[in-house]
């Protein structure tokens, strides 16, 4: 009787190319030891990586008044509290910039990394409930988040430039070398990013750690001050900390600071690369057990 | 060799059980564990700590060819979920393994990745892209998925301010247009109003009749034996059945009639710990014919019988009897409070006997959830929500049978109490209620009316 309902189907916009034989089979199976790092498999859902970017860039700032201008308030802010207490009244050298550019050099990069380094640990959590109901390469949720963040860091950059002209700093062929170190904190924000992504889905103390961590980070980052205040070899041996080297890089880059900063930098990027290798590692090695967990 | 396109060899899933409220770790926690690590190795090579792992899955093997549809069955719990969640690589398996020809596309959840402050048409595309979908793809797909979600006047609101309706609708046609090699069915879906799920079914029976593989998880087994030709029956974890669907249900129901025996954790009361006042020690359901069985017909009275162990005295006590069909559509409670049947209190071993009536529900598999709740604790205004029963056991799985009616004719069928019917000067009085029963009818006339239509 009710069958009928269901006899009327009409198939003709329904066809379905018939998978071959020649389709890569796909193994699951329990993962041992190191896994490999699947990037072959990450280049294949590029086009998720640039939907959730865009996604994150599109909703970042609904619903706010101010919209997109907090990508340049953040930094700017800062930059103003700091020349005041630590370039006026405490008197910190400046490297021989004037202190609001300085400082505010610092902070672009920073406010990228800090950010970043914020929203990609909070990022597999926030989207508990794609991981636990569709597969896809899952490196990609905490990339895509510090990837969007290139749109603020864009913003702010733009005002960065507005102020080198004011203050009259004409930018040397230094500037060739920014997209190094622009690259230099992406891999550092990717790397703090995927460690804290993927130990917070098992430990929720990662959201209290966060602000903390990210607040004792920036103290110990030359921001607010010069790491020409350090003698040699700790100078040097400051770029263990890869945020010291993109900072110093970006003012030696646009302001042409008279410091050598070549070995510094080399450790940064050291550092750095360790800290990504390790954290894709320790992902990975998680990566299973989040749909079960999270 | 055949032209099978998923394999799967001793496939398996260990679960660690949550114990009590640890639903997440904290550091603290794992380093207690990790200095606790010892004695618990040392207790689990006394094998006494497996209470807390399950196997969800143990040794699952079975081949599906291409475009065969396949429906997976079993009691809850049975592994059904856990099998599509590792063939869809949610997760990861503890053991055995699956090969996998082509792209698994699942209908586990709709709306997985929908966000509510973009609008209609950019969650189309991000949703699309999560499911699997390249950007081309979508864009030779867009006019249909919009089309087939009614909602082309709001494709540029934001999501979060579509009914939820709207909202479902959106999310079944951007699954439903995805087209995999493979589609990983969890339970036919019945979203949105009768027309759309209308829709939805004739969608799927398209896709079943079209040369997909799909795998089906469904509690319905009217859903089963219309698209599957093969079923295969999980019971803890293992395959107990495989093959014809009409024989694996069979088979199935069988399996319920046998399982007359309740496993000891079912019996547990449902308190926080095991302090709760009140145990259900028994329970048992009886036909007309005063059997005790688990498979009922259509309009057959049935009685069920449960044992109480009350180990303190409880004043004014409310016992229900809620009857759910297995894909958790609640049908109804029986309640002897709501009968106005009042037991001053009950202490010691009680037995409480209700005599349902015919309930006529479709044909299908249901469960009984038993509940004891105390005097007051919110019911007294009828508003059972907040309160906390004192004790409750799940009986999972009994059977209606009956020709002719499934779950796509409602919960249940009950006849009119009159009808009257006019032509000129003529007037025809009829009394539903005395003839033969609807049950009867399809009986009767089933063959031609299944041809007719």
């Amino acid at each position: 009787m009710t069958q009928s309902t269901l006899d009327t189907v009409r198939t003709e916009d329904v066809k379905i190319k018939a998978p071959g034989r020649h389709a890569t089979p796909v193994v699951i199976q329990p993962s041992h030891g190191w896994s490999a790092l699947g990037l072959r498999e990450m280049w294949h859902y590029r086009e998720l990586m640039y939907f959730m970017i865009w996604r994150d860039i599109k909703v970042r700032y609904k619903q706010t008044a101010l919209g997109a201008s907090w990508a340049i308030l953040q930094p700017f802010l800062t930059m103003v509290v700091f020349s005041l207490f630590f370039g006026r009244l405490a008197g910190i050298p400046s490297d021989g910039v004037p202190y609001p550019i300085f400082s505010y050099t610092a902070l672009v990069p920073w406010t990228f990394f800090a950010n970043g380094l914020t929203l990609a640990s909070n990022s597999l959590v926030n989207s508990a409930n794609l991981l636990s109901k569709v597969y896809f390469p899952r490196l990609i949720v905490p990339t895509a988040t510090i990837l969007s963040g290139i749109v603020d860091f864009a913003l702010a950059f733009v005002v960065l430039a507005g102020m080198m002209l004011v203050y009259g700093i004409a930018p040397t062929i230094n500037l060739l070398w920014l997209p190094l170190f622009m690259l230099l904190a992406l891999i550092t924000a990717l790397g703090a990013g995927l460690w804290l992504s993927a130990l917070n889905v098992k430990f929720r103390d990662v959201k209290y750690v966060v602000p903390f961590l990210t607040q004792l980070w920036m103290f110990l980052t030359p921001i607010a001050y010069p790491s020409t205040m350090l003698p040699e070899p700790w100078r040097t041996l400051y770029g263990l900390n890869p945020m010291a080297g993109v900072i110093e890089g970006f003012r030696w880059a646009l302001l042409g600071t008279q410091m050598t900063v070549g070995p510094m930098i080399f450790l940064s990027a050291v550092a750095a690369v360790i800290l990504l290798i390790t954290g894709a590692i320790y992902f990975r090695r998680m990566e299973k057990t989040f749909a079960d967990v999270v | 060799m055949s032209d099978f396109v998923i394999q799967t060899e001793h496939l398996g899933k260990l679960y660690q059980i949550a114990t009590g409220q640890a639903r997440y770790n904290t550091l603290r926690e794992s380093v207690t564990g990790m200095l606790m690590a010892p004695a618990r190795k040392l207790r689990r090579n006394n094998g006494s700590d497996t209470r807390d792992m399950l196997w969800a899955l143990k040794d699952v093997s079975f081949e599906v060819n291409r475009g065969e549809v396949v429906g997976i069955i079993g009691r809850n719990g049975a592994g059904k979920s856990t099998l599509l969640k590792l063939l869809s690589r949610i997760t990861e398996p503890t053991e055995g393994r699956a090969i996998v020809y082509g792209r698994v596309g699942s209908l586990l959840e709709v709306g997985t990745g929908f966000h509510p402050e973009l609008t209609g048409r950019e969650n189309v595309y991000l949703s699309g892209a999560i499911l699997g979908m390249h950007r081309h793809e979508i864009d030779r797909r867009f006019d249909q998925i919009v089309e087939f979600s009614e909602i082309s006047r709001f494709l540029d609101m934001p999501v979060k301010r579509y009914s939820s309706g709207m909202y479902v609708r959106l999310a079944f046609a951007v699954a439903a247009y995805m087209e995999p090699d493979i589609l990983l069915v969890d339970e036919v879906l019945a979203v949105g109003d009768i027309a759309f799920q209308q829709k939805c079914l004739k969608h799927m029976q398209g896709l079943t009749q079209s040369g997909m593989t799909i795998l089906m998880v469904s509690h319905s087994m009217a859903a089963i034996q219309s698209s599957c030709q093969r079923a295969i029956m999980l019971q803890h974890g293992h395959i107990a059945a495989d093959g014809n669907t009409l024989d694996v249900i069979d088979q199935f129901r069988k399996a319920l009639k046998a399982a007359e025996e309740y496993p000891a954790a079912a019996l547990r009361p449902a308190g926080e710990t095991g302090t709760a006042k009140v145990a259900i020690t028994n329970f048992d359901m009886f036909g007309a014919d005063g059997e005790s069985k688990r498979e009922f017909k259509f309009d057959e009275p049935i009685r069920i019988r449960i044992e109480l162990m009350a180990h303190e005295r409880v004043e004014c006590p409310m016992i229900n009897f809620g009857i759910k069909r297995g894909d958790g559509v609640i049908i109804n409670n029986f309640n002897n409070w709501y009968d106005n049947f009042r037991i001053d209190y009950i202490e010691g071993p009680c037995v409480m006997e209700g005599w349902l009536p015919p309930l006529r529900l479709v044909p299908e598999f249901y469960e009984i959830h038993v509940l004891v709740w105390p005097w007051g604790g919110g019911h007294l205004a009828g508003d059972l929500s907040r309160a906390f029963p004192i004790a409750a056991v799940t009986y999972g799985d009994f059977h209606i049978s009956g020709p002719g009616l499934n779950t796509h004719d409602g919960v249940y069928q009950t006849p009119a109490l009159k009808w009257q019917f006019q032509r000129g000067a003529t007037t025809v009085n009829y009394d539903a209620m005395t003839s033969t029963s609807i049950y009867d009818a399809f009986q009767e006339t089933e063959p031609e009316d299944i041809q007719n239509d």
